[in-house]
């Protein structure tokens, strides 16, 4: 008996609207906080704040009381977690408490109306038709046809009664289901799901991603950078595009070949690899390849590769070519002297020294991003096609068992949001009453939404009537 | 004719409009009516001309995308969507009064762009920017926070209309938060007049916003909190004159309260699919994570719980009047410090370099 009444009183408590409108106050409050005391960020970064606000003296008093309360990771803490909980076990319990008292209002027949009860009704409308009974009915279905309904033909009166929409009523509880699932494919994909990074050199091959407390975590399966590249606006040094071309390894043999892209990336297994940055690689080795795009004056290009140090030839001549140095990022200074502007790999570019027993010996930067630096005097033309090797590609790795959970709520929630407010139950009552030479109309009608946006439809379609 | 000529001429027009639609509510008059009207409709062609301009400009500098991604470009796109519905209500309901109301808020924002030194160059995009979804959330976003200007607009307006007693909190409510804004108008113009009109303009300064008033050091700035206060006093003191203006328009609280529930009704829905979950794809898409708690995701929740609140409130507990005018002016406040004080406030208590 004592358990009952314990149970029902949750239930009750629960039930509370009253409830709900606190957990929204409580939740956007404590919100508030989270986004002044920086979130996961090192301990000196909070104590640097908290000298700003309450003095130097107080700081790491202040510090330490914050994140003895969870403030500093709030959003994985116990009590904003319960909060979640208790904001989700309100909506589920109210939403379950208030259903059947929903259904019976969508179930509940129309009836045709007692002829004191049309006055009753928020919106009403009285005109007269002129013609006989049979010329007012066919006008009232019309009528009623063009507010998108069908009418019903009472027994006893000359009257016509419709309604649509009624299964609008139920758009909130779908848009409350919406939230459940949200936070529930959220708990999921947290509890199950894995977030973590890899970066990966061209030429390398992994089978585990990092955490972000940097422990490996197997995937399974291996993962390969075949290479990478990264593309400019113009002439400026602001990345247009980057991409990755990445394959997967199962047993030994390639299984998948993509390249992936900002806003495009590679899912394999449950994992999803995104394109999200780049750095260069500090400890080279040996694999590191150039590669050039050799043609010679007139003839057909050959794409060669080859290591900072080797020599080649342009075929077809007595050329010879050796890459003595390379530069991540080469620029020409006001006097035109070659310089490196930064260690990232912006504008790579190689030193050739060429030898021919015509010309002689000549030498100079040929550079990726500057055309104007592949021609060789004696018409031939070597691009840098790329730098293979010198470059990583940043993934950020994730598994995510609970994101579809999560869209399929997003997708109800805009369904019923739209059904919410956009779309509402109507009702319509038309009773004709004939007299000699004219039809007596009243029209009583509802709505649970826009009561003057119905109001106005009904009065334009019923003064066409009347004329 | 390019862009920023055009923008130009938008942005004196709709000064010029604020300036009429003020002196209507004040002298009445048809006429200083009409020529509200016509003002705000020329500024506002003015602005769709430069929007497409714009949009046509950036195709000829090979980077080809919508006017959308920027500070600048989307406070000018508020501005826009602001002014649209604006007219909109003012066509439908033939009711010129709250013009006076709305445009000052066009006003703030246009001013903030001169002001702050935002960049109005068109920057070619990063990879992650580069999204159909990121314009999609973007846009709606916009459209809803202009939707929710006009329900603070209309909200304030109901406060004026409904509150009788000094003592009452929805009075002192709407007697402080619209003095707030009338002072950071105030304060934009007298940066203006120094800054751009004397032009005193010192080159090193990037930003001018509060320069000639609060944060200009010194007796200027001790000057202007002392002012604010006695602002803030005396609307609080003749707040009434201001509502006995109002009364003689016949706006009914009821009109006021119904537009104030239609944009709410129509800014929820487009803030929630556009401005959440939207912005969630793109992020899942781009880095991998659909939410991360971070300043401007937490504060875009709050506003959309607050909103919530709002909805519940008013449909469940029966909230009307002059408490939900106060929730949807909150909520607007909310909007604000979701767009602007994120950037400016709390980057500034997280930045460690310059005070
Ligand atoms: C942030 C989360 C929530 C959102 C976005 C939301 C959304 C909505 C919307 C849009 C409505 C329709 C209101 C109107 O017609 O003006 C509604 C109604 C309602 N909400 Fe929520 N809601 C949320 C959370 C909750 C919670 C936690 C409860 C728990 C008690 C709740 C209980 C209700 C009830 C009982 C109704 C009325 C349904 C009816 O017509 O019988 N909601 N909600």
């Amino acid at each position: 008996m004592a358990d009952k009444t314990i149970a029902s009183k949750v239930w009750a408590f629960f039930t509370s609207v009253k409830l709900a409108v606190a957990l929204f106050a409580l939740i956007a409050l404590t919100s508030i906080i989270g986004t002044v005391i920086e979130q996961n960020a090192l301990p000196e970064k909070n104590v640097k704040l908290f000298a700003k606000l309450f003095g130097t003296a107080n700081a790491e008093t202040a510090y330490k009381t914050v994140s003895s309360l969870g403030l500093t990771d709030m959003y994985h803490s116990w009590w904003f977690t319960a909060m979640l909980v208790c904001f989700c076990a309100n909506l589920t319990i109210c939403s379950i408490d208030r259903l059947p008292r929903i259904k019976r209002v969508v179930d509940e027949p129309l009836k045709p109306l007692d002829i004191s009860e049309f006055d009753k009704y928020g919106i009403k409308k009285e005109l007269t038709i002129n013609g006989d009974i049979e010329t007012a009915k066919a006008a009232a279905l019309t009528a009623i046809k063009k507010l998108g309904m069908t009418a019903e033909a009472a027994d006893h009166t000359t009257q016509f009664y419709a309604h649509k929409g009624r299964y609008t009523r139920y758009a909130v509880y779908v848009i409350h289901l919406s939230i459940v699932l949200i936070l529930l494919g959220a708990f999921f994909g947290a509890t199950f799901g894995f977030t973590g990074f890899l970066s990966l050199p061209e030429g390398e091959t992994s089978a585990v991603a990092y955490t972000r407390q940097g422990d490996e975590h197997p995937l399974g399966f291996s993962i390969r950078c075949d290479s990478f590249t990264v593309s400019f606006y113009g002439t400026s040094d602001m990345p247009k595009d980057y991409a990755s071309w990445l394959s997967i390894i199962e047993d030994g043999k390639t299984v998948l070949k993509k390249s992936i892209g900002v806003n495009s990336p590679l899912k394999y297994k449950g994992y999803t690899f995104y394109q999200s940055g780049y750095g260069v690689v500090r400890e080279k080795d040996a694999k590191s390849l150039i590669i050039l795009n050799v043609t010679p004056k007139g003839g057909k290009s050959e794409q060669i590769s080859l290591a900072v140090g080797e020599s080649f030839k342009i075929p077809g001549t007595d050329i010879a070519g050796t890459v003595s140095a390379f530069s991540p990022a080469l620029a020409f200074d006001k006097n035109d002297q070659p310089y490196t502007y930064t260690e990232n790999m912006n504008n790579p570019a190689v030193y050739v020294e060429f030898t021919s027993e015509e010309k002689g010996k000549y030498s100079g930067w040929i550079a990726k991003r500057y055309p104007q630096t592949w021609k060789l005097p004696d018409g031939s033309a070597v691009e840098l096609v790329d730098n293979w090797g010198y470059q990583y590609t940043g993934l950020q790795v994730r598994k995510d068992p609970g994101v579809w959970v999560v869209y399929a709520g997003c997708l109800f929630m805009a369904i019923g949001l739209y059904c919410a407010f956009f779309l509402s139950h109507k009702k319509i009552w038309v009773l004709l009453k004939p007299e000699k030479t004219k039809v007596q109309v009243k029209v009583a009608a509802f709505t649970n939404k826009n009561k003057t946006g119905y109001e106005s439809v009904i009065n334009s379609v019923f003064d066409r009537l009347a004329r | 004719m390019g862009s920023p000529i055009l923008f130009g001429i938008a942005e004196v027009g709709y000064f010029v409009a604020m300036m009429v639609y003020i002196g209507y509510f004040i002298f009445k008059g048809k006429a200083v009516g009409v020529a509200a009207t016509v003002v705000a409709v020329a500024a506002f062609l003015s602005q769709t001309a430069a929007l497409l301009f714009r949009w046509l400009e950036s195709y000829g500098m090979g980077i080809g995308r919508a006017p959308l991604t920027n500070l600048y470009e989307s406070l000018i796109f508020f501005v826009w969507c602001l002014m649209l519905g604006y007219l909109i209500i003012e066509f439908k309901y033939k009711n010129r009064t709250f013009g006076a109301f709305v445009t000052p808020l066009a006003g703030l924002a246009l001013g903030f762009i001169d002001l702050t030194g935002i960049s109005k160059e068109i920057e070619p995009l990063v990879p992650a920017l580069q999204s159909n979804w990121l314009l999609a959330h973007v846009t709606m976003s916009f459209i809803s926070y202009s939707a929710f200007g006009l329900a603070f607009a209309t909200g304030m307006l109901y406060l004026v209309l409904s509150t009788e007693k000094r003592t009452e909190p929805s009075y002192i409510f709407w007697t402080v938060a619209g003095s707030v804004f009338f002072i950071l108008l105030a304060a934009m113009g007298a940066d203006f007049l120094k800054f751009k009109v004397i032009g005193t303009s010192p080159e090193t300064i990037k930003s001018y916003l509060f320069r000639a008033t609060f944060r200009g050091g010194g007796p200027a700035a001790l000057l202007s909190f002392i002012a604010s206060a006695a602002v803030i006093f005396s609307v609080w003191r003749y707040g009434h004159v201001l509502k006995r203006m109002l009364s003689s328009f016949g706006m009914t609280l009821d009109f006021l309260e119904d537009i104030n529930y239609k944009v709410v009704a129509v800014g929820f829905p487009i803030f929630t699919l556009g401005g959440l979950i939207f912005g969630a794809i793109w992020a899942d898409q781009a880095w991998g994570v659909y939410w991360s708690w971070d300043p401007k995701e937490t504060w875009s929740l709050i506003t959309w719980l607050v909103y919530a609140f709002y909805l519940h409130a008013r449909y469940l507990r029966g909230w009307r009047g002059n408490k939900i005018a106060v929730l949807s002016s909150i909520g607007f406040i909310t909007v604000i410090f979701t767009y602007l004080g994120v950037n400016m406030f709390l980057s500034g208590l997280h930045s460690y370099g310059e005070s």
